[in-house]
């Protein structure tokens, strides 16, 4: 591989990386808070991919009008999942919610299958497929609105969570939940904005993807959900720089990995790499050493 | 009354932690509540602030039910807890636990002016502000949990164990400041192992017992009562 090929494969790598790293967040974030894994974060990316489609298509809509109400109606999706679906579970077993999760997840596969049938629908071409030549690398008009795109979304994510009082909130209460709430802190208000900021990321992620693979279907948020929660592990689950981190580190790995010429192993390197981090690192690349509270 | 905790029943799954703690706070009293580990002081200031539900029993605030409400809504009514072990925001930096405690208040202005305030009683905060709370000592982080229970603007504030773990002359500075905060117009509801510490500055105290008000009175006389010297203040 030569310099500008190698090039080229890391720049799609960063572009593949930052839709993982999209979906990545809300894992992240709601396991911050509420240690649960929301298995059904991948069939929230998956409608919002959908969500995008119908604007796309039916409604005549823009790509960024689209994407809004693709965000917007999952984030009204994840609130709700959160609401009926994990917050009944709260004081049971760590395992009761997570069964929920997977519920939620079938459930929600099985409906889109059920509405839209199991085969891959087309993701209409709204941007033209011109290329751009920056030095060595070529990049495609799709390839520059994902990564504008992700790193808007990520930078306001950090804008929030580092100076907004709610995002403040989030924090306080992934640290420690009954002090957060000892604090005049509504913990359920905290957990309902999470879900929806991870939700409308994810329904980003979808529309993004979309776009990227011209393709959607129902069962698209398995594997991108399995490898968006490989990258939010890999960067040390519950902390939101080590999600982009892990996002952005998986997706050139993949990438480089099938220029590498294991294109028949591509699903296999993000778990083969979460094995060998967890190895050596086994609380991720930024996450914090296991702390007990007492 | 202030604040009236009536026959008090809380269990985790079979241990019963409390049988019955019934106890009153007057405005302007410092109480304490003393008692050995284990005997349920600590599971009443958190069934007080809402963290956990009583199986029977009822906590009423200025005359009104509060045993039901969630703890942000009791924060707003004007009851703040300084939980046991500090449990400052350690990831966050000074200030904003600061304004984690202020988290209530709608009035951004007044908040900024009252950081001044706990910057004035407590120096060393200041200038540690914008460092981690993580990597304060021990009785910076019971000042840091003083201050930011102050933020709310507490009528009565609920404190556990605040001289846990600390040096015996952080003790008496802490239990100074309890005095003052007290002189100053906020009413105290305080646990306490140091029964010795406890008594000395608070009007008023309960002594509990796996679960069960034993003892309770003014406390001078607690102090001078054999039983209690014996059990607890080691004489």
């Amino acid at each position: 591989m030569d310099a500008s090929m190698l090039s080229q494969q890391i720049l799609n790598g960063i572009t593949l990386g930052a839709t993982y790293a999209l979906i990545a967040l809300g894992y992240t974030m709601v396991y911050g808070i509420i240690q649960l894994i929301n298995f059904a974060h991948g069939e929230i990316y998956m409608v919002g991919a959908f969500v995008g489609v119908l604007m796309v298509t039916v409604f005549q809509q823009g790509l960024l009008f689209s994407l809004a109400a693709a965000m917007l109606a999952c984030m009204v999706m994840g609130v709700t999942i959160e609401r009926i679906a994990y917050r009944p579970l709260r004081r049971s077993t760590r395992l009761a919610p997570l069964i929920s999760a997977i519920g939620v997840s079938i459930f929600l596969q099985t409906l889109m299958t059920k509405i839209k049938g199991p085969q891959p629908v087309a993701f209409p071409q709204v941007i033209n497929d011109a290329l751009y030549k920056i030095g060595p690398v070529e990049i495609s008009k799709v390839q520059i609105l994902i990564l504008i795109v992700a790193s808007l979304l990520m930078a306001t994510l950090h804008f929030i969570v580092k100076y907004v009082k709610i995002g403040k909130a989030m924090r306080a209460a992934s640290e420690d939940y009954d002090t957060a709430a000892l604090m005049g802190i509504n913990v359920n208000r905290v957990i309902s904005f999470t879900f929806a900021i991870g939700s409308a990321l994810a329904a980003a992620g979808g529309v993004l993807v979309g776009l990227y693979f011209n393709s959607v279907s129902p069962f698209m948020g398995v594997s991108a959900g399995l490898k968006a929660f490989c990258a939010a592990v890999l960067g040390g689950i519950g902390s939101i720089p080590g999600a982009m981190l892990g996002g952005i580190f998986l997706g050139v790995a993949e990438t480089l990995g099938i220029a590498g010429g294991f294109d028949m192993y591509k699903d296999a390197i993000a778990f083969t790499l979460l094995i060998i981090v967890l190895l050596f690192r086994p609380t991720g690349l930024l996450g914090r050493p296991i702390q007990r509270k007492v | 009354m202030l604040l009236e905790v009536n026959n008090l029943h809380v269990s985790y799954g079979a241990i019963r932690a409390l049988k019955g703690v019934s106890c009153q706070v007057g405005e302007g009293e410092i109480v304490a509540l003393i008692g050995a580990n284990g005997a349920g002081k600590t599971t009443t200031l958190r069934t007080i602030s809402g963290l956990i539900r009583p199986q029977e029993g009822t906590i009423t605030y200025k005359g009104k039910p509060i045993t039901k409400m969630p703890p942000h809504d009791i924060v707003s009514l004007g009851i703040c807890q300084v939980p046991e072990g500090r449990r400052v925001f350690t990831r966050m930096t000074v200030l904003e636990n600061l304004e984690m405690g202020a988290y209530t208040r709608k009035d951004s202005a007044n908040v900024k002016t009252d950081i001044q305030k706990v910057f004035q009683r407590f120096p060393r905060l200041e200038e540690r502000k914008t460092q981690l709370a993580g990597t304060l000592s021990g009785g910076e982080q019971q000042m840091l949990a003083m201050g930011r229970a102050l933020m709310s603007k507490p009528t009565v504030l609920l404190m556990d164990e605040p001289s846990m773990g600390l040096a015996p002359m952080l003790v008496q500075e802490i239990f100074a400041i309890i005095q003052e905060i007290n002189q100053a117009g906020t009413t105290i509801l305080l646990v306490e192992q140091n029964a010795h510490m406890a008594l000395s500055v608070a009007n008023r105290a309960y002594v509990l017992e796996t679960g069960e008000v034993v003892l309770s009175g003014p406390a001078n006389e607690l102090a001078d009562n054999p039983e209690v010297q014996k059990a607890y203040l080691g004489e």
